[in-house]
């Protein structure tokens, strides 16, 4: 086998671990933070500044009973939450996250820090999405419980919604960049304007990248629209009946999306691993810190605002967030034609 | 045997095998998930084709849309397992269906009859100048395609759809009052 060969499957298992610790860091980090929110301490316990804390739940979760409710559909119970895990995990096999490289010069020929180099790599993000609605679905549908039922059909409904201002956020970066590849969009992203402001597509689509962000946060099921698991309502949606690991790959999954999430954003928006300072080859440092930003901003809104009402969830999506995102569509189609570009 | 006849045999068995459980099953949604798995078989034909953005529109559209709609259908009908009444070995079905089903069926016979018939010519008739598949399958030209060659059954396609919409909400109105 050549050394370009071992490294790409090393880079598989590098994205597939990566992927499973920055779920377990993100877990760590949404309760730190809330805590910071709340003036407490958080997790301090198990390991130096609690740091093991994940892992200890993890082990936890392992070590708890598969339970599976009477009438439960079996083999559709198990299938869900194993489309769930794969759907999370599959999604970021088409997100770039680096620069082309030799790993310090270990490699004849540089390799690319990106599992699969689709030409198509936005609508397999957006496919794979739209495949995640079914872990979901099937969940709630299987369980045989009328609160996990509920939790199913609201979670299908809104993502259904917020997908359609998804696409049409993803699909205004499409017109602007005339590229389907997430690798020539962050590449048409880097230098800057005036020597001072970074050429990101954040400044050009300054609504799209709201809209993007809105959507992500909807299509993530994470507060303020986390109505799927609205505990007040359907003590915990979809996921009710679920109990040991098939609760643990919910739980990863809907971290796993974020991150995925927050990375085709800062692809998409924020100029992927290009920053200044840095030189190319350690753009992934960017990349990474830009990703960290997006997670945070994620935490900072599940515990600042309250949770909508689902009568308004709805009316947003529908009469507010897609008109906004197809005018920006068009304006966006125009401008380009105006300028000729 | 080259990986991509492996992967061919693979993707063509995931697809007619499903497509064939689908009619098989006596539990609706486990029909729409069998229908789901073909879908993806689909996909990954379309892939081997050369063809990676009809591959994933396969999954966006078909996978990922029509059948989330088909699988609310069945879940709020909540049209469970059909089971054989007391005493019959299995259920009947009323004539009129059976019969419609029949002729159906003949249709569709004699559509494989002239396709295998029509095997053999080539699929392109003299005069169209014939595209690499790459070329053919790049978003822009399918773009270019769809909204010149083939506007008419494009928009005539979006009436449709329109219509349909237009009715659906005409009968659940009506329902309602």
């Amino acid at each position: 086998m050549s050394l370009v060969l071992i490294a790409q499957l090393g880079l598989v298992v590098f994205v597939f671990t990566a992927l499973l610790l920055a779920a377990a860091a993100m877990v760590y980090a949404e309760r730190k933070v809330a805590a910071a929110f709340q003036q407490r301490l958080g997790p301090y316990l198990v390991g130096p500044r609690g740091l093991l804390q994940p892992f200890a739940d993890v082990a936890k979760l392992l070590l708890k009973e598969e339970l599976r409710p009477r009438g439960a559909d079996a083999f559709v119970f198990m299938l869900a939450p194993v489309i769930s895990a794969t759907a999370a995990f599959a999604a970021f096999a088409v997100v770039p996250f680096g620069a082309e490289t030799t790993l310090f010069g270990l490699l004849d020929e540089p390799i690319m820090l990106q599992v699969a180099d689709v030409n198509v790599a936005i609508l397999v993000v957006f496919a794979i999405a739209s495949m995640s609605v079914y872990g979901i679905v099937l969940a709630g549908w299987s369980s045989n419980s009328k609160y996990s039922l509920l939790g199913a059909l609201r979670s299908a409904s809104q993502m259904i919604s917020y997908e359609l201002s998804y696409g049409l956020a993803l699909a205004s970066v499409l017109v602007l960049a005339g590229s389907l590849s997430l690798r020539e969009i962050v590449d048409q992203q880097a230098g800057s304007w005036f020597h001072v402001v970074p050429r990101w597509f954040v400044f050009l689509q300054p609504l799209g990248f709201l809209i993007y962000m809105i959507a992500g946060v909807a299509e993530t099921n994470r507060a303020p629209f986390d109505f799927p698991e609205a505990e007040q309502e359907l003590v915990a949606g979809y996921h009710t009946e679920y109990s040991s690991m098939a609760f643990a790959m919910f739980f990863l999954a809907e971290y796993i999306n974020m991150v995925t999430v927050s990375a085709v954003a800062t692809d998409l928006f924020l100029g992927g691993w290009h920053g200044p300072l840095l030189p190319e080859s350690l753009g992934w440092i960017w990349f990474l810190l830009k990703v960290a930003v997006l997670l945070f901003v994620y935490i900072w809104l599940r515990w600042t605002l309250p949770r909508y009402r689902y009568d308004q969830l709805m009316r947003f999506g529908w009469k507010v967030l897609l008109p906004l995102a197809a005018l920006n569509l068009v304006v966006t189609a125009a401008g380009m034609v105006y300028f000729g570009l | 045997m080259g990986s991509e006849l492996l992967l061919f045999y693979a993707f063509a068995a995931l697809a007619v095998g499903a497509a064939l459980l689908v009619i098989g099953q006596r539990n609706p949604m486990h029909s729409v998930l069998l229908l789901i798995a073909s879908f993806a078989g689909l996909a990954g034909l379309y892939v081997l084709l050369d063809a990676p953005f009809a591959a994933v529109i396969q999954i966006i559209i078909y996978a990922g849309a029509i059948l989330v709609l088909f699988l609310f259908v069945v879940m709020l009908l909540n049209a469970g397992r059909k089971e054989a009444p007391e005493g019959l070995a299995r259920p009947t079905t009323p004539h009129g269906p059976r019969q419609a089903g029949a002729a159906l069926a003949f249709v569709l016979a004699l559509e494989l009859v002239w396709a295998l018939w029509r095997f053999g010519q080539p699929p392109v008739p003299a005069g169209v100048d014939r595209q690499p598949a790459a070329i053919v399958s790049s978003v822009r030209v399918i773009g270019r395609t769809l909204f010149t060659d083939y506007a008419f059954a494009f928009e005539v396609t979006s009436v449709l759809i329109l219509v349909a919409m237009v009715g659906a909400v005409v009968l659940a109105k009506r329902k309602v009052s």
